[in-house]
Parts: C-alpha cells; sequence; structure tokens
C-alpha cells in the first residue's frame, strides 16, 4: 500500500518548460547602481527612487528571518538578476495578435490561452512574464465606470499620486527582511482603484510566471477599494522547471475604506524541485490587507500547491470598526516541499470580526506548517475570531503542524480555535477500491471533500482549477 | 463464477487462511460462519484484495479470470462487491457523489452510459426505497456521524447501485435490529438474480432466516471444517460451534 501512495504521489511537474525570450537585463547584484537602474530604467519620479533607496539601506540591516519551520540554503542575493524585462517588439499592443507568440505558446502549455481567458465572460486579465505587463484586456470596460487597472508602472506614470498615497501604507518599506528587499527593487505588478460607490463588473485576473533562470521576482501589487466599493481579484502561478532555486518575494496591499470589500483568491503552483528536492521555487510573500474604515471587508482565499519554500501570512488588520477579516487556505505539499503559512488577524477596532480556515495537506517527505496569530487590542471591544485548522497526512514520511498565537487584551473578545489532524488512511482508499474507483481518482475525491470548505469561497472558474490542480499535484500512475 | 483451491493467505506474515477450497455457482447463496477469529472475514477480505493481508498460495478464478492478477478496483467493476462489517467514514464527500462516481465507473468499465447528476439523482431516489433510507442520507458525508443501522444501509445501497455478480456480505445483522434486518435482508433478496451469487459471512444464523443458504461452510482456524446445506444452519443455531471443531479434531470430517 505504501508504494501505491507513493505511486499516486510521486507525478512530477508537468509544466516544466522554458520560453526562449531575449531578456534585457540587468549584470547579477545588488548595490545603490541597480536600484538606480531599476528606477531609471521605469522612469520613475525622485520621491520612488527615494522610498526605494530607503528600502535598500534598511534592508542592509536586516537579518534573514530564521523563525520559520522550513530549511534552504540563505540565497546569495548578490548571483540574483534583478531586472529582465521581454523586449516588445513595438512600444505597445494594440492587440493580442502583437504579443510573441512564444509567449501565447508558452500559456497554451500551461492551459491558460489569452484568447480563452479574453472570452471567459467577465475576467480581465492583466500578464506578467517576467517582472513587466504585457498585455491588459478590459482597460477600457473598466475605465467607463473609474476604475483603474493597469500594471505598476503605469499606475506610477498616470496616477502617481495614487499610488504615493497608498504604496507602502500597509507593509512599510520596513516591515520585514523580504518586503525591504521587494520596495528596493520590484520591478512590476498590479494596480488596483475602485473608486468611491462602484462594485467592479467583473473579477480581475492576473497571471504570474517566473521565466528567466536566475532572475528575480519581486512583484508588487496594490489594490484599493474606496468607500462602498468592491473588487474580486484572482491570482494564478505557474514556472517551468529549473536546477537552481529561484526567489520570489512580492508584496501585496489591500486597502479597503468604509464598506469596501475586497476578496483576493490565489492559486499558486510554482515550480516545487524535483522529487529530491532540488531546484524549485523559494517564495517568500508579504500580503496584508488593511481593514482602514467602518465595516469594510477583506477575505484572503489561497491554495497554495507549488515552490520548494513557501513563507506567507496574507493578513488583515482590522482597522474600522465593524470590519471583517477572513482567511482560507488549502496549503498542499508534497516530496521535499516545505510551507509555512498562516494568516494575522488584527484587531484594533470595536466590534471586528475574522474567520480563519486553514486546511494543510501533506504527503512525500513534506512538512507543512500552519503559523497564525490573532492578536486583540484593549480597545477591540467585542472583538470575535474563529480558527479552524485542519491537516491532513498522506503517506508516513511527511509532517503537519500548527502554531497558533492567542494574544488577547480586551475582555469582551470571543476567541474560538478548533484543529484536527487526519490521515488518508489505507481502509479509505481500499473502501473507494473496493466500489470500482480508482486509487488516484479515491485521493482527489478525499482531498476535495477536505478542501471543501475553502473551495467554495473561490471564484467558479477557480475553483475548477484548484481542484485540477490538487489532483495533479497528488496524482500520478499507481504502480 | 468463483473457484477457490487452497487458498492460503496471511497478516502480518501470521497464516490465517490454511487452505481454502470453495466453488460457488451462479444463482447459489453460500454462507460461511464460524467463531470468532476463525478467519470468515478474512476469507473475504482477500477475495476483494484489501492490501492488509497477503496471499501466500493458491488460485481464485472469478469468471475465469485470476482475481489476484486484477487491482481491487478492477475486481469491483468486473462485479464482485463486499458489503463491510464496520464502513469507514470518509468526512466532506458527499454520499451521492460517492456513489455516483462509483455508478458511472463501473458504466464506463461496462460501455454503458454515465448518468449526470439529475439522471443519477432520480436513479438513486428509486434506490433507496429499497433499503427504506431517508434521502437526507444522500447529502451528508460518507457514512460521517451514520449509527451502525444507518452504515448497513448505505451498504446495501451501494450493492443496488452497483449490482454486483457475486456480493460478498460480513456480518450484515452486526449493530442491527431485528425490524432493519428484515429490511435488509429482504433487499438482498430483491437483489438477488439467476446470474448472481451470494456469500454471506456471519457468526449468528439469525440473518440466515431470512437470506437463505443451500450451502453452508463452518470456518475455523483458516479452514472450512464442515460443510452442509441449510440445515447445517439451525444445527449450529442449537448446538453452536464447539462440536464441529472437536470432531474435525478427531478426525471425523475435513
Amino acid at each position: 500500500m505504501n508504494s501505491t501512495f507513493q505511486g499516486v504521489t510521486s507525478q512530477e511537474y508537468k509544466y516544466g518548460f522554458v520560453t526562449d525570450i531575449e531578456a534585457d537585463s540587468v549584470a547579477p547584484g545588488l548595490n545603490e547602481e541597480v536600484i538606480r537602474f531599476i528606477s531609471a530604467k521605469k522612469g520613475e519620479p525622485d520621491w520612488l527612487l527615494d522610498f526605494r533607496l530607503k528600502a535598500y539601506r534598511h534592508w542592509l540591516t536586516l537579518a534573514e528571518p530564521g523563525w520559520a519551520k522550513v530549511q534552504y540554503p540563505t540565497p546569495d542575493f548578490q548571483k540574483i538578476v534583478y531586472y529582465s524585462a521581454p523586449r516588445p517588439k513595438k512600444a505597445q499592443f494594440a492587440s493580442m495578435d502583437e504579443v510573441d507568440p512564444e509567449l501565447k505558446r508558452t500559456f497554451e502549455k500551461l492551459g491558460v490561452p489569452i484568447h480563452e481567458q479574453e472570452a471567459l465572460a467577465g475576467v480581465a486579465v492583466d500578464v506578467v512574464f517576467d517582472s513587466v505587463s504585457v498585455t491588459t484586456t478590459y482597460k477600457e470596460k473598466l475605465a467607463a465606470v473609474g476604475i483603474i487597472f493597469c500594471s505598476f508602472s503605469e499606475a506610477v506614470k498616470t496616477h502617481p499620486d495614487l499610488v504615493k498615497r497608498y504604496l507602502g501604507s500597509v507593509v512599510p518599506a520596513a516591515d520585514n527582511f523580504y518586503a525591504a528587499l521587494n520596495s528596493a527593487v520590484f520591478t512590476d505588478g498590479s494596480f488596483v482603484f475602485i473608486p468611491k460607490g462602484v462594485a467592479c463588473p467583473m473579477d480581475l485576473s492576473t497571471y504570474f510566471r517566473i521565466n528567466n533562470q536566475e532572475s528575480g521576482q519581486f512583484e508588487r501589487t496594490l489594490i484599493v477599494a474606496e468607500e462602498g466599493a468592491s473588487v474580486s481579484y484572482l491570482e494564478g502561478c505557474t514556472a517551468p522547471r529549473f536546477d537552481t532555486n529561484q526567489l520570489h518575494a512580492a508584496v501585496v496591499e489591500l486597502v479597503a475604506l468604509d464598506h469596501a470589500s475586497i476578496k483576493y483568491s490565489t492559486v499558486q503552483n510554482w515550480y516545487a524541485g524535483d522529487k529530491d528536492g532540488k531546484g524549485g521555487i523559494f517564495n517568500f510573500v508579504t500580503k496584508r490587507g488593511l481593514c482602514k474604515g467602518r465595516g469594510s471587508h477583506i477575505s484572503w482565499t489561497q491554495v497554495e500547491t507549488g515552490s520548494a519554500i513557501t513563507w506567507k501570512y496574507p493578513s488583515c488588520v482590522l482597522l474600522g470598526d465593524d470590519s471583517i477579516g477572513e482567511f482560507y487556505s488549502v496549503a498542499l505539499t508534497n516530496h521535499k516541499q516545505q510551507a509555512d503559512t498562516g494568516t494575522k488577524m488584527i484587531h484594533i477596532g470595536r466590534n471586528t470580526k475574522s474567520t480563519i480556515i486553514s486546511k494543510g495537506i501533506s504527503a512525500g517527505d513534506s512538512s507543512n506548517s500552519y503559523r497564525g496569530l490573532v492578536k486583540v487590542q484593549p480597545k477591540a471591544e467585542g472583538a470575535r475570531n474563529f480558527s479552524q485548522c485542519d491537516s491532513m497526512l498522506i503517506g508516513h514520511t511527511c509532517s503537519a503542524n500548527t502554531f497558533p498565537t492567542l494574544d488577547v487584551q480586551n475582555r469582551s473578545a470571543r476567541v474560538e480555535h478548533e484543529a484536527t489532524t487526519s490521515k488518508i488512511g489505507e481502509e479509505q482508499l481500499f473502501y473507494f477500491q473496493q466500489r470500482g474507483i480508482p486509487a488516484e481518482e479515491a485521493i482527489s475525491m478525499i482531498i476535495n471533500g477536505f478542501c471543501k470548505d475553502v473551495f467554495r469561497e473561490l471564484p467558479m472558474e477557480f475553483a475548477v482549477e484548484a481542484t485540477k490542480l490538487l489532483s495533479l499535484k497528488l496524482e500520478g500512475s499507481v504502480g | 463464477m468463483l473457484s477457490i483451491k487452497n487458498l492460503t493467505a496471511s497478516i502480518n506474515g501470521t497464516p490465517v487462511l490454511k487452505g481454502i477450497d470453495l466453488e460457488i455457482k451462479a444463482g447459489e447463496i453460500h454462507a460461511i460462519m464460524g467463531p470468532n477469529g476463525s478467519g470468515k472475514s478474512t476469507l473475504g477480505k482477500v477475495l476483494v484484495g484489501h492490501p492488509s493481508y497477503e496471499v501466500t498460495g493458491g488460485e481464485v478464478l472469478f469468471e475465469g479470470k485470476n482475481l489476484f492478477d486484477l487491482e481491487p478496483d478492477v475486481r469491483a467493476r468486473a462485479g464482485l462487491f463486499m458489503g463491510f462489517q464496520h464502513p469507514i467514514e470518509v468526512p466532506g464527500v458527499s454520499n451521492a457523489a460517492f456513489l455516483r462516481l462509483a455508478y458511472n465507473k463501473k458504466a464506463e468499465a461496462e460501455g454503458r452510459d454515465e448518468l449526470d447528476p439529475l439522471e443519477f439523482d432520480d436513479f438513486i431516489r428509486e434506490k433507496i426505497k429499497l433499503v427504506s433510507m431517508k434521502e437526507a442520507f444522500l447529502d451528508r458525508s460518507l457514512n460521517e456521524g451514520f449509527s451502525g443501522g444507518e452504515k448497513k444501509r448505505n451498504e446495501i445501497l451501494q450493492m443496488a447501485v452497483l449490482e454486483p455478480k457475486l456480493a460478498i456480505l460480513d456480518e450484515l445483522d452486526s449493530g442491527l435490529d431485528i425490524d432493519a434486518l428484515r429490511v435488509l435482508g429482504d433487499a438482498v433478496n430483491k437483489l438477488m438474480r439467476p446470474d448472481h451469487a451470494l456469500l454471506v459471512i456471519t457468526h449468528f444464523p439469525r440473518i440466515l432466516e431470512t437470506i437463505r443458504p443451500q450451502f453452508v461452510h463452518v470456518l475455523s482456524g483458516g479452514r472450512i471444517l464442515k460443510q452442509g446445506g441449510p440445515g447445517l444452519a439451525i444445527e449450529l443455531e442449537e448446538r453452536g460451534y464447539d462440536w464441529v471443531v472437536e470432531e474435525a479434531a478427531t478426525g471425523g470430517h475435513r
């Protein structure tokens, strides 16, 4: 039976291919010159160069964090290429026909052909490829209702005041080691602004893909929803296979003003390394949402299946009274993958509510940890939190850990925490097989059942994709 | 339909079955009886390919095919079914979705049309009447929080959905009250067809009053010690198992 588990869980990464696009890169290494180069290349205003340089100088004083339950060689930050961009054949793409055919083929291999994405009713796709936005769709339609959805670089040029007002307002440049690094060298990302009272008429979507070997990926995303506005944002990623580790250190900032609502969903499938743990992406992400206004609502949903190392805690700062923060997560690890992920819910305002649903699935020799903080500050009268952290183990050589921290400084607060650990046992699997269901479909069905509470939070197409992805990660030829 | 020749099997290196011979033909109902720990449940589990057991010798042909060449799910789709004594709970997986997937896997293997959720809904609502199960159980997680009796109803419901050629029912009566036992016994009888066969594994003869076997085999110590007709079950009801074991020890029967 053990061999069946291994057979089922040993399928290798299907998306391991490299697209050959002539990159416009800076030499490896990091210093103030490189930062000035990036800023100049992008034609940035002085205040943004200052932001970068301050972040860089602070970063130099920081040590890499070592508290997470993950082990990896410290990246050599002087070997990383901090800027690379695909060279456009023209300055602007008026239509998809002008996009590099090589790039289009890559997306087709991934099963996310852009023409289908365009056709998908209600989904606008802002494709980020090697740090620079290549194409943006539906922009005009969104602009008609005053929504700004564009690459970060473009936003710096067209809406500098908005960027300046909110950049670093949720994740300060000095927040942590990787956030500081990102603040110094970020090359591009997405910017979303939903004006007062506007409900975004479609889900906004970005596909990320790391391509150039040795190139770091430092995305910066900023989403602002003004009073009464609402938006659902989807982020999905995959990456080609490489033998050297690739560092990814993104920063995502969300700001919700009075009665605004932001729903941020991620399906992540970066290359996780081979069966022996060689290669794979290091994913060190800082994601934080600020429920700034009264009655505001921020919801994180993530399905984490890739990366060699995942270090990620999408969090909510519940500043406005009656604001709501939610975190729904599925983290799957296989082979030698290590994930240390969870959330922080910081209750500051009165009657603030938070919900945490975390599902960890470990297979192979992987390690999967939930780490969470629920903090209720003294003035957070009537704050409420519910946390549920479930772990599922497949096989005998993986591990699951839960590190919940509660820090409650207001007596009226109600905080509940539940945790379970279960195993896909031989008996469950055999029961399915005895009813004529092959082992891999059985595992897929059991896992999807386990993750149901999270999947129902995902937008429909994403839920389908996530279900396929989990099956892909766990299925294989049953030996 | 099923031909077992000198079958031996062990668990963790300990022999449990020590040479079983058994022939089951279409249309027949067989009962395997015996004291606790005799190996009768093991026989059922070995036939359906439970991973805890190792087959150490002998041969089993199911409709002419060597059973041990087939994965458990292939055996199931070929028409072999086991109703478990203790059906396992699977949280999060809806009973209806599980039943439909099982049905469709078999339909696919037999080249029949698969049923979409709406078609299956009509199909399953007919089937549950047979086992007097409440429709609410279809929407619940597979066996999760079901009582012992509800789990057994669900087993026979699965049998009704899959219509197996050979159903092995392991201790169907355990956890059932008399009324439920009669309902499920009647359901099993209704599902029985001339081209099907049944192997009923039971410690107590009570169930055999409803599901009436033509052949009764007494298993003890991993061997079949005595074989007979329906009368043997009645004799066991009256006299227990000890005399069979003693008779075998003194060389009366093999």
